[in-house]
C-alpha cells in the first residue's frame, strides 16, 4: 500500500495519458470521413467525386451521331483515324446544346503544319511538307481536310 | 498501329450503357460502371508519335492543368551515334506547341516520347502518402483526393517519373487521373481522343477482348525505369534504351 | 524558366522541399543528440558531464517543441495535419512522425524532466506567489508527495525512462533518415546508410550544441566553467564525430566506386551547384577543421583558456557543418533531374511562409523557449532556489 501511496503522482501522470487517449478516440470518431476505408486506406467517396467531374471532349461518337455526312467522307480518306476534336478542339458544350456553341472556323495554315511541317524528328513514313510547299496558298485550296488527298478534291 | 478507338470503345462493357447519357450530354449520370471489371493502362506507340502536342493541349483543356505544370508532356530525344547514353532531350512548354523543326542533315536519331503518370501497380507515391490522400483505385488508376491532401510533397519526391507537382493555387498534389471521369463513362482519355495518329491508346488489361493483349504479344514493349519495379502500366512500343 | 541546365522533367523545375525541410532534420537531430548526452550521465554513469544533465534535457525539450513547426509551415494545408494522427498510412515513413514525436515528447522527455524536477516543482509551488505559484501547482498535477520514498521511486522510474529514451532518440532521428533513405526514386537519398548517418550526425550536433550552450550560459551567469565536464563532452564529441565522418566517407567511397547510372549526374552536381555547401562547408569547414581542433585538444596539454576557445570554435563549426549536411541532403536531392540529364536551382524566398526569415525565426525560437524553461526550471537549483525561497519568506 505504501508503494501505491508514494507512487500516486505517477498514476496522475498516467491518468493524463488516458484522458488524452480517450479524447483522441472521441475526436477521431467524429473527424474521419465516413467513406474512409471503403476500398482501402482512403476516402471511398474521392473516387466518386473524381468520376463525377464534367467532360470537355465529347468524343468522336457524339460528333458522328449528327455529322454522319462528314464522318462518311472522313472514313474514306487518310484522316479516317483522326478524331473530330483532334482538330476542332473540345466541344462537349456543343454536343450538350448545339445552339449555344458553334465550333469556330479553323485556320488551316496554322493547324495543318502542327502535324505536317517537315522535321527529321518525325517518323519517316509520315506525310510532311517543306516550308516552301505552295507558300502562301491556303491548304484547303488543294486538300479537303476531312479527306486530304489532292485527288479527293479541295474545298468545294 | 492497327487498333481503332472505335473498336476499343464498343468493346468496353460499360460503354454501351453509358453511351446514351454521353449523347444526352449528361455522362456524369451514366450508371453501371463496375470497378472490379477493369484494370486500366495505356499503350504508347513511339514510332507513331509525330510530336504535334495535341495530347498536351487536350489534357490542359480537359483537366484545367495550371500553366507551367503538366499531367502529360512530350519529350524530343536526340541520340547521337557516339554518345548513346547521353541523349539531348527537350520539351519546350511540355511540347504543348510542338517542337522546332529538325533539319535533315543533323546526325543521330530523333524521336518523341509522350509521358504521363504510369499508374503504377506498386506505386512509390501512394506508398509514401502519410494520410491516404493518394491511392490506387480497384480499377487500377492512381488518384489524388485533393480534399484530403496535406500538400507535404512527399509523393512528388517519391515519383521516379516526375509526374507529380503541387498545384500552385490548390496547394495540393496534382497529376494525371487517366481521365477517370471519362473512362468510367465509356469515353477514352482526352489525350487519346485528340491524338491524330493513334500513338496513345487507352487499354483495359482485364478486358480479354482488348486489342492490347494481341499488341503486347506481337511487339517489343517496355515500361519506363523497369529497374525500380514500380509496376508501371504505361507500355511503350519500340522504346529506345536511352529514354529515362 | 531560368536556373535550369540540361533537361529537367517539366514538373521538376520547381523544388518543393525548401529550407524549412532542411531545418526539420537539423532540429530533430539536436534533440536526439542532446538527449543522448543527457543519458551519458544517467545510464553510463559518466559523472563528469553531470553539470550539463538538466541543461541537455531542457535543450532537447525546447528544440523538440519547435521540431514540427517547420513541417507545419511547409504544408500546403497545415489545417489538415491532424489527418496524420487520425488516418496514418501504415506504409508511409512520414505517417509515423506524429506518433514517434508524441511518444518521445510526452513519454520520454516531458516525463523524465517532470520526474527529475518534481521535488523542485513541489517546493516552488509552496513558496512562490501569484501566477507562478499556480503554474507550479498545475505542474505538480496535484500531488505534493516528496517523501524520500517517493523521490526514490522517481529516481528508479527516471532511470528506466532514460533507458527507453535512448532507443527512442535513435528511433526519432533514424526514422527521419529513413524518410529520405527509403525514396528509391532518388539515388542521392536512397541508401540504407541514411538512417545511421543521420543518427550519428544527430549525436554530433546535439553534443556540440549542449557544449556550446553550457559554456555560453555559464559565462552569462558569470560562473566558472567546469573544465572537467567540458573536456569530457569534447572527448565524446570527438569520438562520435570520427564515427560519423567515417560513415559518411564510407557512403561516399561506395558511391564513387560503384559509379552507377546516377553517378555522373550526382558527381557533376557536387562539383558545381553543391561545391560550396558540400565540399567547402560540410566537409572542410564543418568536419575536418573541428575534427583537427578537437584532435589537438586530445593529444596536447593546452592551457584552459586555449581549450575553451578551441572547443567553442570547434562546436560552432560543427553546428554549421551539420546544418550544411542537412542542406546538401534535402536541397541537393532536388537539384538534379531524375532523368539524370539536368539541374535546377533553388531560389530561397526571403519573407514568405517558407522563406529565410521564417527559418531564422524558427532557429531562434528554441533558444527563446529554453530561456523560459531555464527561468521556470533552473538546471542549477542550489543557490537560485534558496535565494528565491529567502525572498518569498
Amino acid at each position: 500500500m505504501r508503494v501505491f501511496k508514494d507512487a500516486g503522482h505517477l498514476f496522475r501522470f498516467a491518468g493524463l495519458f488516458l484522458v488524452a487517449f480517450l479524447l483522441f478516440l472521441l475526436v477521431r470518431g467524429r473527424v474521419v470521413p465516413k467513406s474512409f476505408g471503403e476500398y482501402g486506406h482512403y476516402r471511398g467517396n474521392a473516387i466518386r467525386d473524381i468520376a463525377a467531374l464534367p467532360v470537355r471532349f465529347a468524343g468522336h461518337q457524339a460528333c458522328a451521331t449528327c455529322h454522319a455526312d462528314v464522318e462518311e467522307v472522313k472514313q474514306k480518306g487518310k484522316h479516317a483515324g483522326v478524331n473530330c476534336e483532334a482538330c476542332h478542339g473540345p466541344l462537349a458544350k456543343h454536343t450538350d446544346d448545339p445552339g449555344t456553341l458553334t465550333p469556330p472556323k479553323l485556320d488551316t495554315a496554322a493547324l495543318c503544319v502542327r502535324c505536317h511541317a517537315a522535321s527529321a524528328a518525325r517518323p519517316r513514313n509520315f506525310p510532311q511538307i517543306a516550308e516552301d510547299h505552295f507558300g502562301g496558298v491556303a491548304c484547303e485550296t488543294c486538300h479537303q481536310p476531312h479527306s486530304p488527298a489532292v485527288d479527293a478534291g479541295g474545298a468545294q | 498501329m492497327t487498333i481503332s478507338r472505335r473498336h476499343l470503345l464498343i468493346m468496353l462493357p460499360a460503354a454501351a450503357v453509358a453511351w446514351k447519357y454521353v449523347l444526352a450530354g449528361t455522362p456524369e449520370s451514366a450508371p453501371n460502371y463496375r470497378k472490379s471489371e477493369h484494370w486500366w493502362s495505356m499503350l504508347i506507340d513511339i514510332p507513331e508519335c509525330i510530336g504535334c502536342g495535341n495530347c498536351v493541349r487536350a489534357c490542359q483543356a480537359e483537366n484545367d492543368v495550371p500553366d507551367g505544370f503538366f499531367r502529360t508532356w512530350v519529350e524530343m530525344y536526340h541520340v547521337s551515334d557516339e554518345n548513346m547514353v547521353n541523349p539531348v532531350v527537350i520539351s519546350p512548354d511540355g511540347g504543348k506547341e510542338g517542337f522546332p523543326a529538325v533539319a535533315k542533315e543533323d546526325e543521330g536519331k530523333y524521336f518523341f516520347v509522350p509521358k504521363l503518370c504510369n499508374h503504377c501497380a506498386d506505386s512509390p507515391c501512394t506508398q509514401v502518402c502519410p494520410v491516404g490522400a493518394t491511392f490506387i483505385t480497384p480499377d487500377g488508376v492512381v488518384l489524388i483526393d485533393q480534399t484530403y491532401c496535406l500538400g507535404c510533397a512527399y509523393c512528388v519526391q517519391a515519383c521516379p517519373y516526375g509526374c507529380r507537382y503541387i498545384h500552385p493555387e490548390k496547394k495540393v498534389a496534382d497529376k494525371c487521373t487517366l481521365c477517370y471521369h471519362r473512362i468510367t463513362k465509356g469515353l477514352t482519355t482526352a489525350c487519346c481522343e485528340s491524338c491524330p495518329t493513334g500513338a496513345r491508346q487507352l487499354a483495359d488489361l482485364k478486358n480479354p477482348n482488348d486489342p492490347i493483349h494481341e499488341f503486347l504479344k506481337t511487339h517489343s514493349v517496355q515500361v519506363l525505369k523497369p529497374q525500380l519495379a514500380t509496376g508501371a502500366k504505361v507500355f511503350y512500343n519500340a522504346l529506345d534504351g536511352s529514354v529515362r | 524558366m531560368s536556373g535550369v541546365e540540361g533537361y529537367m522533367y517539366p514538373n521538376e523545375i520547381t523544388l518543393y522541399w525548401s529550407i524549412l525541410i532542411v531545418l526539420y532534420p537539423y532540429i530533430t537531430g539536436l534533440v536526439a543528440g542532446a538527449f543522448i548526452l543527457a543519458s551519458l550521465e544517467r545510464i553510463f554513469h559518466v559523472e563528469a558531464v553531470k553539470p550539463t544533465y538538466r541543461l541537455a534535457l531542457l535543450t532537447a525539450l525546447s528544440f523538440l517543441l519547435v521540431a514540427p513547426l517547420p513541417l507545419q509551415f511547409h504544408l500546403g494545408h497545415p489545417e489538415r495535419s491532424f489527418e496524420m494522427y487520425f488516418t496514418p498510412h501504415d506504409t508511409s515513413a512520414m505517417a509515423m512522425f506524429g506518433y514517434v514525436y508524441l511518444w518521445y515528447l510526452m513519454a520520454v522527455l516531458v516525463f523524465e524532466i517532470w520526474l527529475d524536477y518534481r521535488r523542485d516543482i513541489v517546493l516552488r509551488s509552496q513558496r512562490r506567489k501569484g501566477m507562478l505559484r499556480w503554474i507550479y501547482k498545475i505542474m505538480t498535477l496535484g500531488s505534493s508527495n516528496i517523501s524520500v520514498r517517493s523521490l526514490h521511486i522517481d529516481e528508479r522510474v527516471g532511470w528506466v525512462v532514460t533507458l527507453i529514451g535512448i532507443p527512442s532518440a535513435f528511433l526519432l532521428h533514424g526514422y527521419v533518415g529513413f524518410i529520405f533513405g527509403s525514396v528509391k526514386a532518388n539515388p542521392w537519398w536512397s541508401s540504407p546508410m541514411m538512417p545511421v548517418v543521420f543518427i550519428f550526425s544527430a549525436m554530433v550536433s546535439g553534443i556540440a550544441c549542449v557544449m556550446v550552450l553550457y559554456m555560453a550560459v555559464t559565462r552569462l551567469r558569470r560562473k566558472t566553467i567546469d573544465m572537467q565536464c567540458v573536456d569530457t563532452i569534447a572527448r565524446y564529441l570527438f569520438y562520435t564525430f570520427i564515427i560519423d565522418f567515417s560513415l559518411e566517407m564510407l557512403d561516399l567511397a561506395h558511391r564513387v566506386y560503384e559509379a552507377d547510372e546516377s553517378f555522373r549526374s550526382l558527381d557533376f552536381m557536387v562539383h558545381t551547384k553543391l561545391f560550396f555547401s558540400q565540399i567547402v562547408l560540410q566537409i572542410y569547414v564543418g568536419t575536418l577543421v573541428p575534427l583537427l581542433l578537437l584532435a589537438i585538444t586530445q593529444v596536447t596539454k593546452l592551457p584552459e583558456i586555449v581549450r575553451k576557445r578551441l572547443y567553442a570554435i570547434a562546436g560552432g563549426l560543427t553546428l554549421i557543418g551539420i546544418f550544411a549536411m542537412r542542406w546538401n541532403v534535402v536541397i541537393g536531392g532536388q537539384l538534379f533531374s531524375k532523368s539524370f540529364l539536368g539541374y535546377t536551382t533553388y531560389k530561397m524566398a526571403l519573407a514568405t511562409r517558407e522563406g529565410l526569415l521564417m527559418s531564422i525565426a524558427l532557429t531562434l525560437l528554441p533558444l527563446g523557449i529554453l530561456w523560459v524553461l531555464v527561468k521556470l526550471l533552473p538546471p542549477w537549483p542550489e543557490e537560485n532556489g534558496t535565494k528565491a525561497a529567502g525572498m518569498s519568506i
